[in-house]
Parts: C-alpha cells; sequence; structure tokens
C-alpha cells in the first residue's frame, strides 16, 4: 500500500478510501462543521435558500457566536441572533452564547467537542488550530459550511504535504508562535498554498498542547490547508481528559512523500516578531530596535490558552503595565477566565493596571474592545497585522508570543522578559 | 460568456482586510457591502467602479480570513471577473461557490495596466487585452470546479443531486 502522510491517511479514512495520492478530489465525511456570528448568518441564508430543513447531525454542527460578541451594536446582535434562533429551532447540541461564549478555536478543543483524528471544516480561516491535536481542519467560506451542514460531507483536493523539523531544545522565552513565525518569515504568506503543514521533531514534540494550538493555528497566514502535529503522549492525555467521541491516532509513514523538507535548529531560534502588515515581516526579538506601543493585546484563538495567560503572570507579578498604553487581556473561553482567577493571574493582571476582558475575538479583527487611533500601535499575541486589521488604517500591529508582550507591556515599547 | 470591463490594477497579496474591512461584518447585505468594497486598499474604488469592471492583481489574492463577504462585495460592486496570478485558496473556493470568474493568468497580469479594456471568454480563458492589442490563455479552470459552474454553484449542485 501507499505510504502516507498522517493528512492522507485521515483523508483516506474519511473519503472510504484506502489511499489517497496528492491531487486527488476526494468527497470526506465531516466530524464537525463550525460557523460564527460572522459566517454562519450567510450559511444558514444559504441552508434556507435551498429548501434545506435539517442538519445532517444536531450533535455535529456547532456554532459559536464569538467574533462581535458580548454584541457591540444592534448589527452584530442581529446576527447574533439568527445563530440563536437556528440553534434552538435545530436543537444543537454545540451552541455557546452569553457566559458559555468563548473564542471557537479555544472552546471547541476544550470541551473536547474536537478529537484527535477528525476532519472538521469551520467558516473561519483559522480552523486549521486542531492540527495540534493531530486532526485535519481547515477554514472554509459560508457557502462550504451550509453545504457541509445539510450533507455532512466536503470535497477536497488532497495536498501535498511540506515537513519541518524542528531539532534541538528551545531556548527561553520561545515558543509555538515563535516557531510558526519563523517559519512565515522564512516561506512567506504564499509559501504553503494549498499545502499541509506537518510540523515534527524534538522541539515540536517539546511543546505544550496549548502551543501546538497556537502554531497550527496560523498555517493559514502562510497560505496552508491545514496544519498538522502528530498525536504523543500529551495528545493522548488531553484527549483522555475531555474527548466526547473516540478519538483515533494517526502517524506518517516513514516512507510518506513530502513536497519539501524543512530543517531548523530549535536551539538557535529566538522569540519573533512581525512587523506591519504582513505576518512574513518577522524579525528575530535582537533586531527589532525601539518600537513605542500604546496598545498590547494578549489573547485570541492563537494565544488566549490558559498557558498564555500563565506566562503573562509570570512576567506582570509585582509590576505595572506603562503608562503610555493600554494593556488588555483576555482569556480565550469562560474555562480559562476562571482558571486564571482560581490562580490569581486576575489579581497580579489588575495590579498591574490591565484590562480584563470577557472571553472574545474582539480586538484580533478590528471589532471591538480596543480599537487603534489613527497612527497608533499595537504588539498583539494575535495572528494577522494587515493594514487597519485592529482599527484605524494608519493604525499598526505587530505579532509577538505572549512573554514577549507581556513584558513590552511593562517597558512600553517591544522588549523581551529578559529586559525587565 | 464574454465579458468586457475596464481594469483596476492591484498589487500582491490583497487581503481580505483589505477587500471588505471586518468592521463592516455586522452585516452580509451585497449592496450593503459593496459601499466599502477594497476602501482600505483604494478609495477611489467603490465610487467609481462600473458594472462590468475587472479587478487584475498579483498573487496571493484574497489571503486572509474566510470571509466569503470578500468575493460578495466584489460582485455586488459591479465587478465581472478577477484576474490574478494566484488566489488564496479559501477565497479561490468562495468565489467558485458564490458565482464570482476568477482566472489565474501570469502574463495578463504583467502586461496589464490600471484603465486598459479587456475583453474575457470565461468559457475559454481567452483574455484579450483591447488597449494594448495583446491575447492571453488563462490557466484552465479543474474540470471538477467547471461542473460546480455548470450547476450554478455549490448548492445548486447539492439540489441536483438530491442531497437535500
Amino acid at each position: 500500500m501507499r505510504p502516507m502522510t498522517i493528512t492522507e491517511k485521515i483523508l483516506a479514512k474519511h473519503a472510504g478510501q484506502k489511499t489517497v495520492t496528492p491531487g486527488d478530489l476526494v468527497n470526506v465525511k465531516v466530524d464537525i462543521a463550525l460557523g460564527n456570528d460572522i459566517t454562519a448568518p450567510i450559511a444558514i441564508r444559504e441552508f434556507k435558500r435551498i429548501g434545506a430543513t435539517k442538519v445532517f447531525n444536531k450533535n455535529r454542527v456547532v456554532l459559536v457566536p464569538d467574533h462581535f460578541t458580548p454584541n457591540k451594536d444592534i448589527n452584530s446582535a442581529e446576527q447574533c441572533k439568527i445563530l440563536r434562533d437556528f440553534a434552538h429551532e435545530h436543537k444543537l447540541k454545540h451552541y455557546y452564547d452569553g457566559g458559555e461564549c468563548g473564542v471557537e478555536h479555544a472552546l471547541l478543543p476544550e470541551k473536547g467537542i474536537v478529537v484527535p483524528g477528525d476532519v472538521v471544516i469551520g467558516a473561519d480561516s483559522h480552523t486549521c488550530t486542531y492540527g495540534g491535536l493531530g486532526a485535519f481542519s481547515t477554514g472554509s467560506g459560508s457557502t462550504d459550511l451550509a453545504a457541509a451542514m445539510i450533507t455532512g460531507e466536503i470535497w477536497f483536493k488532497v495536498p501535498e504535504s511540506i515537513k519541518f523539523v524542528f531539532k534541538g531544545k528551545l531556548g527561553k522565552w520561545v515558543s509555538g508562535k515563535d516557531l510558526i513565525l519563523q517559519i512565515i518569515g522564512d516561506i512567506g504568506v504564499d509559501g504553503a498554498l494549498y499545502k499541509a503543514m506537518e510540523f515534527t521533531g524534538s522541539a515540536v514534540r517539546s511543546l505544550s498542547m496549548d502551543s501546538r494550538m497556537s502554531m497550527c493555528n496560523m498555517a493559514i497566514e502562510a497560505g496552508a490547508k491545514s496544519g498538522i502535529i502528530a498525536p504523543d503522549a500529551k495528545t493522548r492525555k488531553y484527549a483522555e481528559e475531555r474527548a466526547e467521541r473516540k478519538p483515533v491516532y494517526y502517524e506518517s509513514d516513514k516512507a510518506a512523500e513530502y513536497c519539501q523538507i524543512i530543517e531548523y535548529d530549535a536551539s538557535k531560534l529566538q522569540p519573533k516578531v512581525a512587523f506591519p502588515h504582513l505576518p512574513s515581516n518577522t524579525r528575530d526579538l535582537s533586531d527589532v530596535g525601539k518600537v513605542a506601543l500604546d496598545q498590547v493585546v494578549i489573547g485570541s484563538c492563537t494565544n488566549g490558552r490558559i498557558e498564555d495567560m500563565a506566562v503573562a503572570a509570570k512576567i506582570l507579578k509585582g509590576k505595572k503595565a506603562s503608562k503610555k498604553l493600554r494593556l488588555i487581556i483576555i482569556p480565550a473561553t469562560p474555562g480559562i477566565y476562571n482558571e486564571s482567577l482560581r490562580l490569581g493571574y486576575f489579581d497580579t493582571f489588575t495590579k498591574a493596571g490591565a484590562i480584563i476582558s470577557p472571553p472574545t475575538c474582539g480586538p484580533c479583527l478590528g471589532g471591538h474592545m480596543g480599537i487603534l487611533a489613527a497612527g497608533e500601535r499595537a504588539l498583539a499575541t494575535t495572528n494577522r497585522n494587515f493594514v487597519g486589521r485592529m482599527g484605524h488604517k494608519e493604525s499598526e500591529v505587530y505579532l509577538s508570543n505572549p512573554a514577549v508582550a507581556a513584558a513590552s507591556a511593562v517597558k512600553g515599547r517591544i522588549a523581551g522578559p529578559d529586559s525587565l | 460568456m464574454k465579458i468586457k470591463g475596464s481594469v483596476w490594477k492591484y498589487g500582491a497579496d490583497i487581503d481580505t482586510d483589505k477587500i471588505i474591512s471586518a468592521k463592516y461584518l455586522t452585516t452580509s447585505d451585497p449592496a450593503e457591502l459593496a459601499k466599502y468594497c477594497m476602501e482600505v486598499e483604494d478609495k477611489d474604488f467603490a465610487a467609481n467602479v462600473k458594472e462590468g469592471d475587472i479587478i487584475v492583481a498579483d498573487k496571493n489574492f484574497g489571503c486572509g480570513s474566510s470571509r466569503e463577504h470578500a468575493p460578495i462585495a466584489i460582485k455586488a460592486a459591479g465587478v465581472s471577473c478577477v484576474i490574478a496570478k494566484s488566489f488564496a485558496r479559501i477565497f479561490y473556493r468562495n468565489s467558485f461557490n458564490m458565482g464570482l470568474p476568477i482566472l489565474e493568468c501570469d502574463e495578463a497580469v504583467d502586461s496589464t495596466s490600471a484603465g486598459d479594456i479587456l475583453e474575457v471568454n470565461l468559457d475559454t480563458g481567452k483574455i484579450k487585452n483591447l488597449t494594448n492589442n495583446k491575447e492571453f490563455q488563462a490557466l484552465p479552470v479543474p474540470p471538477f470546479m467547471q461542473t460546480l459552474i455548470n450547476d450554478g454553484g455549490l448548492m445548486a449542485s447539492i439540489k441536483k443531486r438530491g442531497l437535500v
């Protein structure tokens, strides 16, 4: 039998085939179809327009109104209402509203809704996050979501895979976020267009589950269809604690084919900062120079998990954020929010002068909860720094890991934790 | 089907926030989205684009978000077709699904300037620049995608297959 990558194996299984080859068009069963308050209204409109009356499985269609919530204005309230009405009408098991709502790509893994070995499509480009669990997951538009909600299937062209091998040991303050920023800086924002990115090597194995999801989250920023890390003991433990379905653990065959293999010595890597206005515009922390800041945001589907809160609290403990900037911290889910509260992080954050936001995508996409004025500059642990991404089109967004963001909040300019 | 229109020319990596900024995503009404199409990249576009005009851009057009609002805004603004060196994959799928014609052609992008008049045969992929009299051939649309187009888009195709 043809040796396959983990991605090919998951797609073959869900297509009901023994093998697949890159370039094949396959119709695959989806385990989870996901939408949010921006994308699901269009999917629901399409669903109704062609006369569909039921979803393929009420336990597998997931709606999370996380982008403009708590509702920022009347229009966003109307969009959320479309989701709420649909969720109730179709008795969806996984609909999260109000105090149960969290940033979708942090919420679904935490609740065990997505499990290793799944095929997941979501009408949100950062759906690729679940590759951190060893699932094939990818972003789609609203019409693809509507089709999957009805049929439980989606067509894919089987992607070629690029293997990224991180050998050696990670340096201090270097996280999954830095590894993916390093890659995007090297290959560009379309460097993995249409491809699956597979991350391996001892440094990747050493990453926590949170950090693995953070890494896979930004595969889309290199244009990839998906990012994935093969499951190991950490994945199994994570899944056993929460999976609501039986996980399936896949790994790539030794002789699997890759269109490219890129190797790194992890011990030589520094924290990275992406400068405006593309995630590929990266520099090593030591080469940043003096960049004064008006705002720091720690949160999002990239870096709003408990590990991110923990590192921010460790650095901010007993310190004050610079009076020149606003520090906004957004725990990504109610679970992370409660755990941060229990562990005393909120005490540290508020004493440091931070604003603690309820779980929301909020400022990451320039929605609300921290919009920038013309000429302002933010450092964020988010995933995109496009022109105008966080507010005025003459504002700037820089991207980093949470340790650098927390230290920079104290310094008032981009700086590493060791500078404190 | 043949279309003819005036060119709006843009560079590489035109992201979805440039096509339609997230602050306008509190609605999915096509006419409303069209008012702000390309606002970040080109503030004159929405007010001056004419029915049938064509966007020509460099590589990786539509990168970033999965928002289908991006091709919806472009189509509702009156644009008949987007020609680029390459498209980000979610934008590519979305365009086929909601019926915005898109073509990939390096040479046409390199030999076309803003304001040129193009004639495009969507069935054959032939692109004629009537301003400088050059002709180009776009990459063929994959047969599977062509079937989707012939069926009238993804939702119509699902209905045709009796899956609703």
